[in-house]
Parts: structure tokens; sequence; C-alpha cells
């Protein structure tokens, strides 16, 4: 039987090199899906530490995720209020030092509300919650959170919100895809409307990044989706989106830290 | 954050009714049928107290003593559950029906606690708003007993899908569940969506939540200790949901009467969501003496609740609630229903470290009063007394009716009359017929639905729908978890009320097995009509007692769940519907098995025997049927499938298993196909001679304690060799293929699987959207 036991994957053998990585991820108030961050940091091999959005410092981490949720929920525009919180300050400030940061569904929207990221999301185009295992593409593997993908490879991850539609005037849109900085598409298909397809983008340095889908939910057999686009796959045991935290980790570790 | 109280020029403007106005004002007139109480309800008050109550009094007791709190119409059915629960059952209960929700030992020094509720009626007023509270409320009784949700379900009932009104419903009812639940950040796993025109005006949502903790974290509903602080912390007090439990869900719909609209609650998800987290702190600091959620009837019952759990009494003052209207009355502000608050009861020592935690949370609080030994519930208004009650006498000692019943005189004509329509004859028919089936709207594919719900987020579930059970991972060191599946059938509790409430807890049993997880314990949300109507009274009694005896008869006990009464329109009630939800254990939900298969030459083996089992049926109900007698219950056979399933899924021999229920055979055999998009080759001559039925009804009859498994060709040998042991009826009906993309019923038809999934895909976008 190919069904791989719950809990096993494990990205690499364990190096100290990469567990000494200290990776934060945020908590707001509303904030959802930061213990499946945390998880995801730890099953690639590194050091999750938990930030408060309160905190005055970032607590000498390496990088910073911002999960997904809905901070203050979302009542006013997603990551509207959020963006104002203390530690987004130093965020704001370590991410043009080139700290590598990774905005996560809401902290997607939380990025482009601090203008870390260009554009905005606004309400899925067919106006509901949509909760459905996406195939994406990598686009652009020279990031700090995508170097451990080939160039057009794809991954299947879930993608769960309700306003997931990325947009953006056309001379940022086109701007984008000049430099290279659309980092995920949609492929097959567009669950939301979003403008070109894009899933996810970075900035121009490359170590700011924000999709919507969420690969912090396909990096253990047994609890990710049905499929994956490495081939097929067990009963929940798609694991595509780990690579997303290997690859910080590791280009880290490789950049001297 | 710091809080002051209510100005006292806003208070002023009330005449307050104080207890020693009603003692000196024995014949003021009070409005006590607008509240809901009967005239020997409210006689009963003014003998308690030995005075006519005052306004506020009267507010208190008319929430509690509705039929939503004080279950004064089932309290003399419902003690069955507790009657018939053997000591062995009781093993593994760390505590029982009585408090907010039950909790189950389920090992590793873990417990859990779940617990199923309606909120039909404020669903169907105002259903986005009604269903988003019923998550909330149920997910805030699970907090309250020291745990943190993991999970929530929701067993759904709709009108007729094609009714003006039931897109409404739906649309409304669906984003409501998922717009609260997924800001909680609480994977929705599992429940049922049912069509039948009998739920038109009444459609029953029913929400379960799940929550885990450690022994030493559960925490009770009680206050304890003269001295100690009350505290109401959370959202502000509102003006919705005044009479929720009294006038809204202890009454049937009548046309006649104004809009109940104002009577509905309005959630804060964001709210919950910190007080969740805000609360899960207070336990781990240990602040937080007794805890109790604001649900139905407020304030009136956390205060009259926390004081007669206790040992002694209670004295607050009502003007120190934050309001979110300051024109409230007293009595309002008792009754008020607004969500995302929580009462506890916080010793002096710890005031200072509780006050910390909720303004790290920024969660809003007010210190109400303080814990006596007076045992007397005193509140105040700026200073003067508005109740002064025997809190025991509000919340457990409200009346308790035996209600008159009598077995329906129509039932007889009902159960005599069997399915006798023509049944399909030939391949071509039959194939038609299955097509049919997997398209009509209960047996549909429901991910219209699910879809809108986020199953990930915890990154703990190892199954979700349309696999049949939830199963959630509580350690994730171990793989400890828990599996738990809700199932109801009203057809069959309408044919036969004893029976079909345990055709519920069988479905529900075999479908956690099914999965994989041991059956351990059972909560049950009862959904039926009037119980003024004797013959829905009968109903309801004659359910419990099949639930009851099931529940004996299996070994699982029931540690809590929910009455709903008064579903029914016009004189016209509901079909009885008995959800019965189950928790399962796992050691390790590694060995979970999913509903389909998928590798390539596996045995498919159908365990069971079948009958002409077709009255109150899904096919029946596609032409209209409803009559004869339900399936046959045998629990002993449903335990010894269940050993045989669990097993089999332990010792690795099973990759797929599915049971059998609404649809019968056709439906498992297409939802197996379907669940990974893998055809098969069957052939069930062999067994429909051994059981003496034709294709036809071998499809389509639901008899029970029935699966479909699939199993690896090593393990065929010892699988047969189990099932034979034990004596099990089990027999080889086809092949796993993953080349032909369709289901071959070899001899009869082909069904392709794109014509199936199209079939099965397209029933709820087409009339949903």
């Amino acid at each position: 039987m190919s069904t791989p036991l719950i809990g096993d994957y494990s990205a690499a053998p364990e190096d100290a090199a990469l567990r000494a990585v200290r990776v934060g991820v945020i908590t707001f108030p509303g904030t959802l899906d930061d213990r499946d961050a945390a998880r995801a940091v730890r099953l690639a091999g590194g050091t999750a530490v938990e930030l408060w959005h309160g905190d005055a410092n970032l607590h000498d981490v390496d990088a910073v995720i911002i999960p997904g949720g809905f901070s203050y929920g979302d009542y006013l525009r997603a990551g509207a209020i959020s963006r104002f919180a203390p530690l987004m300050e130093k965020v704001v400030d370590a991410s043009k030092g080139g700290m590598p940061v990774l905005g996560i569904c809401n902290g997607f929207q939380i990025l482009t509300e601090a203008h870390l990221l260009p554009g905005s999301m606004i309400k899925n185009d067919h106006l509901k919650f949509m909760c459905r295992d996406q195939l994406l593409r990598v686009e652009n593997n020279a990031t700090a959170w995508t170097s451990g993908y080939t160039q057009g490879e794809g991954m299947v991850i879930p993608l769960k919100n309700q306003d997931g539609q990325y947009v953006a005037d056309e001379k940022t849109l086109d701007e984008l895809e000049g430099e290279g900085r659309v980092v995920f598409r949609y492929d097959g298909f567009n669950p939301n409307g979003s403008r070109r397809d894009i899933a996810g983008i970075t900035n121009a340095a490359g170590n700011v990044v924000g999709l919507m889908p969420h690969p912090e939910h396909a990096v253990e057999a047994g609890f990710g989706p049905d499929s994956s686009a490495r081939g097929d796959v067990a009963l929940r045991g798609g694991t595509d989106g780990i690579g997303v935290f290997t690859s910080v980790l590791t280009s880290l570790v490789a950049g001297g830290k | 954050m710091t809080v002051s109280a209510n100005s006292t020029a806003e208070q002023k403007k009330f005449n307050i009714d104080t207890v020693e106005h009603a003692a000196s004002t024995p014949d003021t007139p009070l409005p006590w049928a607008e509240l809901g109480l009967k005239e020997d309800e409210y006689n009963r008050v003014v003998e308690i107290l030995g005075r006519r109550p005052t306004a506020a009094e009267l507010a208190m007791y008319s929430v509690m003593w509705s039929e939503h709190c004080s279950y004064k119409s089932s309290k003399v059915h419902l003690k069955q559950f507790g009657d018939k629960v053997t000591e062995k059952m009781k093993e593994h209960l760390l505590v029982g029906i009585g408090e907010n929700a039950g909790v189950v030992d389920i090992g590793e020094g873990w417990a859990v606690t779940f617990k199923v509720e309606s909120h039909n009626h404020p669903s169907f007023v105002e259903p986005y708003q009604g269903a988003a509270t019923g998550v909330g409320g149920i997910v805030r009784d699970i907090i309250s007993m020291g745990a943190r949700p993991v999970a929530v379900m929701d067993p759904l009932r709709f009108g007729a899908i094609d009714h003006p009104d039931t897109a409404r419903l739906v649309h409304g009812i669906v984003s409501g569940i998922g717009g609260y639940g997924n800001s909680l950040g609480l994977p929705n796993i599992g429940g049922e969506v049912v069509f039948d025109s009998v739920y038109q005006g009444n459609p029953l949502v029913n929400a379960l939540a799940v929550g885990v903790m450690r022994h030493e974290d559960i925490r009770l509903a009680n206050a304890s200790g003269a001295g100690n602080k009350v505290v109401l912390f959370g959202a502000r007090t509102g003006g919705d949901g005044i009479g929720g439990a009294s006038v809204l869900a202890s009454e049937s719909f009548d046309d006649a009467k104004p809009s109940k609209r104002p009577a509905v609650q309005v959630g804060d998800p964001f709210a919950e969501k910190v007080l969740i987290e805000c609360c899960l702190e207070l336990f781990k600091a240990s602040v937080v003496e007794g805890i109790q959620d604001l649900g139905a009837a407020g304030i009136s019952c956390a205060t009259s609740e926390l004081a007669s759990n206790g040992d002694g009494g209670m004295h607050v003052e009502l003007t120190k609630v934050l309001l979110r209207d300051p024109s409230l009355t007293p009595g309002e502000i008792l009754m008020s229903e607004s969500q995302e608050r929580m009462m506890a009861v916080v010793t002096p020592e710890n005031v200072e470290a509780f006050e910390a935690i909720m303004d790290k949370w920024n969660v809003e609080y007010s210190w109400l009063g303080e814990v006596t030994d007076t045992g007397r519930l005193i509140i105040d208004w700026d200073g003067e007394t508005i109740v002064d009650v025997d809190p025991r006498t509000v919340a457990h000692e409200g009346p308790v009716y035996n209600r008159p019943f009598h077995r329906p005189e129509w039932l007889d004509g009902v159960q005599a009359d069997s399915f006798g329509e023509e049944r399909p004859f030939g391949g071509e028919a039959v194939k038609n017929a299955v097509l049919e089936l997997m398209a009509s709207p209960n047996m549909c594919d429901k991910s219209w639905v699910t879809n809108q719900y986020d199953r990930y987020v915890q990154g703990n579930t190892a199954l979700a729908m349309p696999d049949d059970a939830g199963v959630i991972r509580v350690d994730e060191e171990t793989g400890l978890g828990v599996a738990i599946s809700t199932d109801a059938n009203g057809r069959y509790t309408y044919l036969n009320p004893y029976e079909g409430a345990k055709l519920a807890l069988a479905e529900s049993y075999r479908n956690v097995a099914t999965s994989g997880a041991r059956p351990m314990a059972v909560t049950d949300c009862l959904n039926f009509g009037s119980p003024e109507d004797p013959e829905v009274m009968w109903q309801f009694a004659e359910a419990v007692r099949g639930l009851a005896d099931g529940c004996q008869e299996l070994g699982v006990p029931v540690t809590g769940g929910n009455v709903s009464l008064y579903n029914q329109t016009g004189g016209v009630a509901i079909h009885p519907t008995p959800v019965v939800g189950v928790l399962g254990v796992f050691d390790d939900v590694a060995r979970r098995t999913p509903s389909g298969w998928r590798e390539d030459g596996q045995a498919i083996y159908l365990m069971g025997v079948t009958r002409d089992e077709l009255d109150g049926s899904e096919f029946a109900n596609l032409r209209g049927h409803l009559g004869g007698q339900p399936p046959k219950v045998d629990l002993q056979a449903e335990k010894l499938l269940g050993d045989l399933l669990i097993n089999a899924s332990r010792d690795g021999m099973i990759d797929a298993a599915h049971d059998l229920s609404e649809g019968g055979l056709a439906a498992a055999l297409s939802e197996m196909a379907l669940r990974f998009g893998v055809g098969a080759r069957i052939g069930l001559d062999e067994v429909a001679e051994r059981d003496g039925v034709d294709l036809f009804t071998l499809l389509f009859s639901e008899s029970q304690a029935r699966a479909v498994v699939s199993v690896a060709r090593s393990e065929e040998v010892r699988f047969k060799d189990m099932c034979s042991a034990r004596g099990f009826a089990h027999s080889r009906i086809g092949v796993v293929d993953t080349e032909i993309g369709a289901l071959d019923f070899q001899g009869h038809f082909v069904l392709p699987l794109d014509e199936l999934k199209e079939a099965h895909e397209g029933t709820l976008p087409k009339h949903f959207g």
C-alpha cells in the first residue's frame, strides 16, 4: 500500500544549520493559520518563533511569515487595520534590509496594505468563500521563497478565501510581468477572477512574496490535498507547499546566515 | 482597558420595579402571557416568591422556564439517557449530561468534548445570522468546558429544492455557517444536506462542535467560594435576541403574527475568535474558578445556572453590564441573547491576572458582583434590589410536563402502504435509475456547500466530506485522534419513530467504524414538532426510547445534546428528525480509511446481507412514496460489522470502505468510484442469488449493517478468514480497474464515470448558481 503514514514526511534530514534559522510567525487578533505556518517551518527543518502583533521587536528572527486568517475580522478592508500594528513597522524596515517576508492569504492582503507589494485583493468574482485544491505554476524561482522549485514547476495547494481576486491597474500589471515579479499563477482554472491569473507576486528585490493560496496546508502527508503536481499521491498526501519553506531556509543558510 | 459603569443619568430613566415595590403592589398586572408563560406557570412563580415577581424576575423566569431552556416537555423522557447507562458505558466519561457539553477520555491524558445543537427557528427568520450564531453558540459551549475547539459539522435540512423560498435559505444558511466558522479558524469536516418539503417552513440547522483538552483542563459551570468575583466579558450587551429562547424557539410559526426578526441574534465572529484565544489563555493561567457561556436566555441563564450549580448564592449589580444600547431596561438586559459573551468566577487574588489577559486581547469586561453564601441570587439595579430568588427555582426547578401522547391513528395505514411502484427492470432501466438517484437532491454531490467551508485550517484534518466521517488528529506526536459523523433519517423516523431513532444511531455508528475509529460516545439533537400535539409527543417519546435502548445495546453513552421542539408551521410538523452524532477514537489517524478506492486490481467486497427493504428509501422518495416500515435494525450485526471494519483498518487489510445507507449499494459504489475517479468491474449475480433479490433491489434496498470495502490482493485471505471466523456475510463483488473509467456492472450495464459525475455534480449548481 503506497499511502505514507501521517507525520513521517520530512523535507530534509535533520540539519543543524537549517534548524538554526529562526522564522517568525506573526499572530494578529483574528489570525487563523499561524500554528499551521509554524508547523510548516518546523517540518521544513527550521525553527518557528511566535511573534505577537504588539511586540516591539522581531526577536532576532531571520525571516517573517504573515499567516492567513481574518485579522480584525476583515470588517473594514482585509489587512487594512493590521498594517498599523507596531510590529508591522519593524517588518517593513527589515524587509527593506533584505529580510525574507512571506504573506499568505490575509498576510498577502496585509503586505499590499502596507505597500510592500502592489495591487490589492477584492471579493472573489463569484462572491462566495471558496475552498479547493488549486493548481499553480511557479513563474519565478529566483525569490527567497521559491528557490527550491524549478521555473514553471506546478504545485497543488489549498486555496481558501472570500477576498482573493487580485487586482491592479494595467500599468502595474505590465510592470509586474515585465520584471518577472509574478511568482505564482493559477493554472487551468482561475478560481476568483484574479487579473492575469495572478496568485502571488514579489517585490523588486525578490525577498517579499505574497500569495493567496496556502502552501502551509500542503506540507505533511495525510493532511494535505488529495493531489499533487508531482504525480499521483495518496489520500490527502499532497506536500507541494513544503518547498516554499525549505526554499527560505536553504537560501538563508546559503547566504551565510 | 478599564471600563466605567453606565452613567447614573441613564439608569434613572426607568421606573424600576424593585422587590420592595413588587411586595407592596401585588395587583399590578404583568405581561406574563406575552413573555410566553402559561397561567399556571405564572402562578407557580408567585407561589415560589410569596409575592408577585418584579419585571426583572418575570423576565428571568419566562426565559428560563421556556421549552428551549427548561426542557419541560422533554425532561421526563430524556432521563432514560441517564437511566439506561451502565457502569461499563461510563468508563470513559469524564463529564456526563447536564454540563455545557459532555467530556470523553480518549487516552494519553487527552479528553474530547463535543455537542450538537439546533438553531432552527432563527435560521428560518434570518438565515445568515441564524446559522452563524448557531455555530457561535455551540463553539462557546465547547470553550466553556476548558477545551480548544478543533472542528465543526453542520447537519442541514431544507424544503424542496425547487421551492421558491429554498434558495434564500440555502444561500443564507450556508454562507452564514461559512462566514462564522471560517472566521474562527475551525475546519468544517462534515454534516448532511437533505431536501424534503416537510422542512419548507422549518429548515433544520444543527451545529456540532468538538473540542480538545488535557484532563486537568476541564472546567465546569459553577460559582463556588463566597467572596469570589463574578465577571462578564466579551461583547457588549445589546437589544438583539431578546426572547430568542422563549417567544422564538419555543413556539410554532404562524403567519398571522408579526415578524420575529428582532428575536434573532447578530454574530461577530472576530469577537468570538478573540474570545476563544483569550479564554484558553485564562485556562492556561488557571485564573477562573467557574465559567459559563451566554447563549439562550443570556445573563438570566448564566447567573442562575452558575449560582445554582455552585454552593451558595450570587449578588450582582446589573448597571455594571456594558451596553451597546443604553436604553435597555433591566429585564431586557437579563434576557438579551447578544453573542460572544462569557461569565466567569474569579478569586480576588486572580483579578489582576485576569485583567491582564483581557487587556492583552483587547476584550472588554466588567465586574458584576460576587459569590455569596446566602443561597439567593440577588440582582441590584443601582443599589436597589430587583431580583431576589432562589437560583435553583429559576435554573433547575422549572415546570415539568408529562404531556399526553398517543400513537397516531394514521400510522397503521401508513405502515401498511408498502412500496408497490413498478421496479426498473433490465440493464438500461437500472442504469437510468442509478443516474437519477445520484443526481437527486439528497444524493447529489454536496461540494457546492462544503467548498464554502474551510476544511484545512489547523492542519489536523485527516478526513472530511465526502468521506464517511470527519477525522481530526488530536496529538501530533502519536497521531491520536477522533472521528465524528452525524446522521438522521426523517422518513424512517416518520414511519417508525422507535426504529428510526435507532437507525440514525446505527448509521452514525457505522460511519465512524467505517472510517476505522472505535465509537465511544453520542450526542443528539432531537428536532420535532409541537409537544402540545399528542401525536408529535408520541413520536418524541418513541424516538427517545429507541435512541436510549440503542445506545445501551451498542454500549455508547449519550453525553449531551439538545431538543428542538415546535418545528411546525400552520399545524403541520416536520418529520421527527433525531440527529445523532457519534464520536470515535483512533490510536493513530494514519489508519483512517477513505471512502474511495484507488489501487488497480484490488478486490471489492460487499459485507452484510441485502433484503427487500425499499420502504422509506431514497428510491421510494424519488417516486413520491412514503409508507411501510423502515429497514430492520440489528444492532448486534452493526457492532460486529463495526468491529470487523475497525480491525481491518487497524491491520491494514482494507484501503477503502464506505457504509451502505441512503441510496443503498448503488449510491455506495457510485460514491466510491467518484471519490478518486477510479472505476471498477462489478459482478452482482452471485450475491443477488445468495440473498434472493433482483439486481434493482440489490442496488437500491437500504438494508442496514452493510458496507463495501476494497481489499489488497495480498490481504484477501486474511480478510475473508476474519469475516468467516466471526460469521459475517461477505461476498466478492468486483475488482478495481484504473483503466476503464466506468462502473461496469458485468452482464447488465456500463456506467461511464464521466456521465455519472456530470449527473452527480450538476444538481446543486443548477439550483443555486
